[in-house]
C-alpha cells in the first residue's frame, strides 16, 4: 500500500486538541507523524485545501439487519452508507432474524464483515434470548464471539430485576449495557410524541414520561451495582435532567442523541409521513432544545443515528401500520453541522469530537482520533459544500430519510478506512 | 364564492365559507328527500366505491343513501370481504379501485391519516368517513347543520361536548367546524379521556358537569368506546353514568330550549338516560336524516359542482 499524504486539510483531532491547517500521513495503515523523504516519493497525495480532516466519524447504533432482514440493508449497504457518510466504525443492533443472542450469530455478522463490509463494523449481542426480556442471554459467549455491548435495542428490559442480573453480569465481562429507554406498558400502541400535535391527529400517543422513568430506573440500578448502562437515543427534556443529574453524582452512565431528535419535531408529523416516523418519536421544540444543551454540557456523551433502513414498500403504508426507523448514516454530518454549529454555535471540534472520539469513548473502542500510531481511519469533509440528498441515489439499500430532497450544507469527500479510500467507493 | 376543494379529508383545513357552502347545498338537498321522488340526476354516470375498512352502519347507510340519491353508481367494498385480508396495501387496493374506473372514493378507516394518505395517491376525489381518531368530517357537518336548524347562528353559542374525546373523531371534527362557525366549546368527561390539551384546538375542558352543562345550548354526548380503552381510562362503565351519564336532573341544567345530540350507536343507560335519547330535547334521528343531506352536498361539491348549480340538479 502506497504511504498516504492528506495535505493542507484543516485538521481537526478533539483527543489531541489540535485544530489547525496542516498535513496528516499514513504508512501501512496506521497513521504516522511525519513521512521519510522516500515515502513521501511515493505517497498518495490527497490536496485537502479547503477541506476538514477528522479522524473517521463513529456511529454507535446503527441497524444493519444482517442476518435475516437483507431486503432492508444488508453490511455491504450498510457499510457503504456508512462510508459515504464519513464513518469509519459504526456498531450494529442485534435485532436481527434471527436475533444476534448467540455466538453463532455473533460469527456470522462477522464473517460477513470480513468479507463485504467496507468499514469497521462492530456487532453487539441481546442482553435476553430473543430480546424476550425473560432469561439472560449467554453473554459470556457472546463477549469471547466478539460483541462490543449488549442491548436489547427496541426491546427494552422491562423487568427491573432481570434488568439488575444482566447489567450485574455483564459487568465481570466489561461490557457496557446499551438500553433504548421505553416503558412498553405506557406505550401500547403508540406511534408519535403523546402532546399537542397527537391530540390534533388522532394518533396514539408515546409520552416522554415514559422513557423517563427507564432512564432514572437505569439511573438507579448503575448506581445501585455500579454497571454501566447507556442510553440510547435520548429524546426527552426530562431525561436530559436525570442523566445531568446522575452524571454529576458520579453514577456511570452514558447518553446518546441522534441527528433527528436535535434537527426536527413532531410538527413534521402534520402530514402522516412515515419518514417521520422512529421510536422513541421525534418530540417538542422544548425537548429539541434540552438535548442540544445536554450535548453542549456533557451530559449527553455523543451522536449516535440509529440508522434504521426499512424498504419502500413497508414505509409506505398508513401511520399506524408502517415500521419505526430512519435513514441517519448518510445525512448525519450535515444534518449535525446544521444544528449544532450553524443553528447553536457549537465549535467546529466540539462536534467532531461528539461524533468520533466521544462515541468511541462510551464504549471503549479503538477509534475517534488522528494519534500516530492509530488505525489511518479519516473522514475529509467540506462543512460548507451545499448539495441535495437523494436517498435513492444514496448507498443505503432502503429510502426512508426525511431528508430524500432536501438541500444540506457540509459533504463528505472521501472516507479512509486502515489508510484505504472507502469513499468515493473504489470500482471492485 | 366557489368551491374548489375536490378531496374532503378535514374540517381543520376547511374555511368558514366552506362550511357555509356545504351548509347551503346541503339545505337544498335536504328538500328533496322528503318528496315523492327522492332522486335527482346529479351523479348520473359516476360510480362512488365506498371502502370501508371499519365497520360502520349509520355513516355507511347515508353515504349509500346520498350517492343513490344523486343517482350514482355504489360499490361497496367491505374490509371482511377483501383482498386486504390477503395482505394487499392501501396503496394498491385504492389504485385497483381507481383503475376500475370510479370516480370517487368514500374511506372509512381505523389509522388516522389515511385519507389524506390516499388523497395524495389517487387522481381522483376522496371523501373521509371516518379516520382512527383524527377526523369525522362529514358528522361535524351534519352535526353543526343539525345546530342550526335548531338555533340559528352558532356565534356565541355554548356547545358542551361530553364523554369520550380523547379516542373520538366526531368531537375533534366538531371542534373544529363549532369554533370556525364562532360557537364557545366546552369539552367535559374524565379527565383521562378529555386531557387539557384539547385546549390548544379552541375548546375549554372541563371535568365538572355542572358548570359544563349550565346554560349550554347543545349537549353532544359521544359514546364511550369502552374497547378501544382498555380498561385503564375509567374504572367502569357504572362509574361512568354515576360520574358522566346525562339524566333528567343534569339535563335540567342546560338551557331550557336546549337541544341532546349524539353521533350514535347510543348506549342507553350508559351516556344517556333512555327517556331523554327518546325525549323532545333529542334530535338524535334528526342528526341521521340530515346526514343523508349533507352528504349529498359533500359528494355533489367534491365531484366538480357548485353550489349554486343545486337548484337546478334538484328538478327531478
Amino acid at each position: 500500500m502506497r504511504p498516504l499524504w492528506i495535505k493542507k486539510a484543516r485538521v481537526i483531532d478533539p483527543a489531541a486538541k489540535r485544530d489547525a491547517v496542516g498535513d496528516v500521513f499514513a504508512v501501512d495503515g496506521r497513521l504516522v507523524a511525519r513521512l521519510t523523504p522516500a515515502q513521501r516519493r511515493r505517497a498518495k497525495v490527497i490536496d485537502a485545501r479547503g477541506l476538514v480532516a477528522s479522524p473517521g466519524l463513529v456511529d454507535i447504533h446503527v441497524h444493519f439487519r444482517e442476518p435475516g432482514q437483507t431486503h432492508k440493508e444488508t453490511i455491504a449497504t450498510g457499510s457503504r452508507a456508512a462510508a459515504a457518510g464519513g464513518f469509519t466504525t459504526v456498531v450494529c443492533m442485534p435485532n436481527t432474524t434471527p436475533p444476534a443472542d448467540n455466538a453463532g450469530t455473533i460469527q456470522y455478522i462477522l464473517d460477513a464483515v470480513r468479507r463485504d463490509s467496507l468499514v469497521k463494523v462492530l456487532p453487539t449481542g441481546c442482553i435476553t434470548i430473543g430480546m424476550k426480556g425473560e432469561t439472560l442471554a449467554p453473554i459470556g459467549s457472546l463477549k469471547r464471539a466478539g460483541v462490543v455491548a449488549i442491548t436489547d435495542d427496541g426491546d427494552c428490559v422491562q423487568s427491573n430485576e432481570l434488568m439488575r442480573r444482566g447489567i450485574e453480569y455483564a459487568k465481570m465481562f466489561g461490557l457496557p449495557v446499551m438500553d433504548h429507554c421505553q416503558d412498553q406498558s405506557m406505550t401500547e400502541g403508540a406511534v408519535m410524541n403523546e402532546g399537542d400535535t397527537s391530540i390534533r391527529l388522532g394518533l396514539r400517543g408515546w409520552p416522554n414520561a415514559a422513557e423517563d422513568l427507564i432512564v432514572s430506573r437505569n439511573v438507579i440500578l448503575s448506581a445501585y451495582t455500579g454497571a454501566h448502562i447507556h442510553m440510547q437515543h435520548i429524546s426527552s427534556a426530562m431525561s436530559v435532567d436525570i442523566l445531568r443529574r446522575a452524571k454529576a453524582d458520579g453514577v456511570r452512565v452514558t447518553a446518546e442523541a441522534t441527528p433527528h431528535h436535535i434537527a426536527l419535531t413532531d410538527d413534521a408529523l402534520a402530514s402522516y409521513d412515515t419518514n417521520f416516523k422512529m421510536n422513541p418519536p421525534l418530540r417538542t421544540e422544548e425537548d429539541r432544545r434540552a438535548i442540544i444543551a445536554g450535548l453542549r454540557d456533557g451530559t449527553i456523551d455523543c451522536i449516535a443515528t440509529d440508522h434504521a433502513p426499512h424498504t419502500d414498500y413497508e414505509k409506505d403504508k398508513e401511520f399506524d401500520y408502517a415500521p419505526n426507523g430512519i435513514l441517519g448514516l448518510e445525512t448525519a454530518l450535515a444534518v449535525v453541522l446544521d444544528v449544532l454549529v450553524r443553528r447553536s454555535r457549537f465549535k467546529l471540534s466540539h462536534v467532531v469530537d461528539l461524533m468520533t472520539r466521544r462515541p468511541a469513548g462510551v464504549l471503549g473502542l479503538e477509534a475517534g482520533t488522528l494519534a500516530p500510531g492509530a488505525a489511518a481511519d479519516i473522514c475529509l469533509f467540506d462543512p460548507d459544500e451545499d448539495w441535495t440528498y437523494t436517498a435513492s441515489a444514496g448507498q443505503s439499500k432502503s429510502v426512508n430519510s426525511p431528508w430524500s430532497g432536501r438541500a444540506l450544507r457540509g459533504k463528505v469527500r472521501t472516507t479512509i478506512v486502515d489508510g484505504r479510500i472507502v469513499f468515493p467507493i473504489p470500482a471492485p | 364564492m366557489t368551491w374548489t376543494r375536490r378531496h374532503l379529508i378535514t374540517i381543520e383545513e376547511l374555511s368558514l365559507s366552506e362550511i357555509e357552502q356545504i351548509h347551503a347545498t346541503a339545505s337544498a338537498f335536504k328538500k328533496i328527500l322528503t318528496r315523492s321522488v327522492k332522486k335527482v340526476p346529479a351523479l348520473r354516470g359516476k360510480t362512488i366505491v365506498n371502502l370501508f375498512l371499519e365497520p360502520s352502519t349509520r355513516t355507511r347507510m347515508a353515504f349509500d343513501m346520498a350517492a343513490k340519491r344523486l343517482s350514482a353508481d355504489v360499490i361497496a367494498f367491505d374490509a371482511a370481504s377483501s383482498s386486504t385480508q390477503k395482505g394487499e396495501t392501501l396503496r394498491d387496493t385504492a389504485e385497483n379501485i381507481q383503475a376500475l374506473n370510479a370516480d370517487m372514493i368514500v374511506i372509512r378507516h381505523a389509522a388516522a391519516g389515511s385519507p389524506l394518505y390516499l388523497s395524495k395517491i389517487l387522481d381522483i376525489p376522496v371523501i373521509n368517513a371516518g379516520d382512527g381518531a383524527h377526523e369525522h368530517p362529514t358528522q361535524g357537518l351534519l352535526d353543526t347543520f343539525t345546530m342550526k336548524e335548531h338555533l340559528g347562528s352558532l356565534k356565541g353559542r355554548k356547545v358542551a361536548i361530553l364523554g369520550d374525546i380523547l379516542f373520538s373523531r366526531v368531537a375533534r371534527s366538531n371542534i373544529h367546524a363549532l369554533t370556525k362557525m364562532g360557537a364557545a366549546v366546552t369539552l367535559v368527561g374524565p379527565s383521562t379521556l378529555v386531557p387539557h390539551g384539547f385546549t390548544t384546538l379552541g375548546a375549554q375542558v372541563s371535568h365538572d358537569l355542572k358548570s359544563a352543562l349550565a346554560d349550554a345550548d347543545v349537549v353532544m354526548l359521544l359514546r364511550i368506546q369502552h374497547e378501544r380503552q382498555g380498561h385503564r381510562h375509567f374504572p367502569s362503565l357504572g362509574e361512568y353514568t354515576s360520574v358522566f351519564g346525562l339524566n333528567k336532573t343534569r339535563a335540567s341544567w342546560l338551557n331550557p330550549q336546549a337541544i341532546i345530540m349524539h353521533p350514535g350507536p347510543i348506549n342507553r343507560g350508559v351516556e344517556i338516560d333512555s327517556e331523554l335519547a327518546d325525549g323532545d330535547r333529542s334530535v338524535i334521528l334528526e342528526q341521521v336524516t340530515n346526514g343523508i343531506a349533507v352528504r349529498m352536498a359533500v359528494l355533489y361539491l367534491c365531484a366538480g359542482h357548485q353550489p349554486e348549480d343545486v337548484i337546478a340538479s334538484t328538478q327531478p
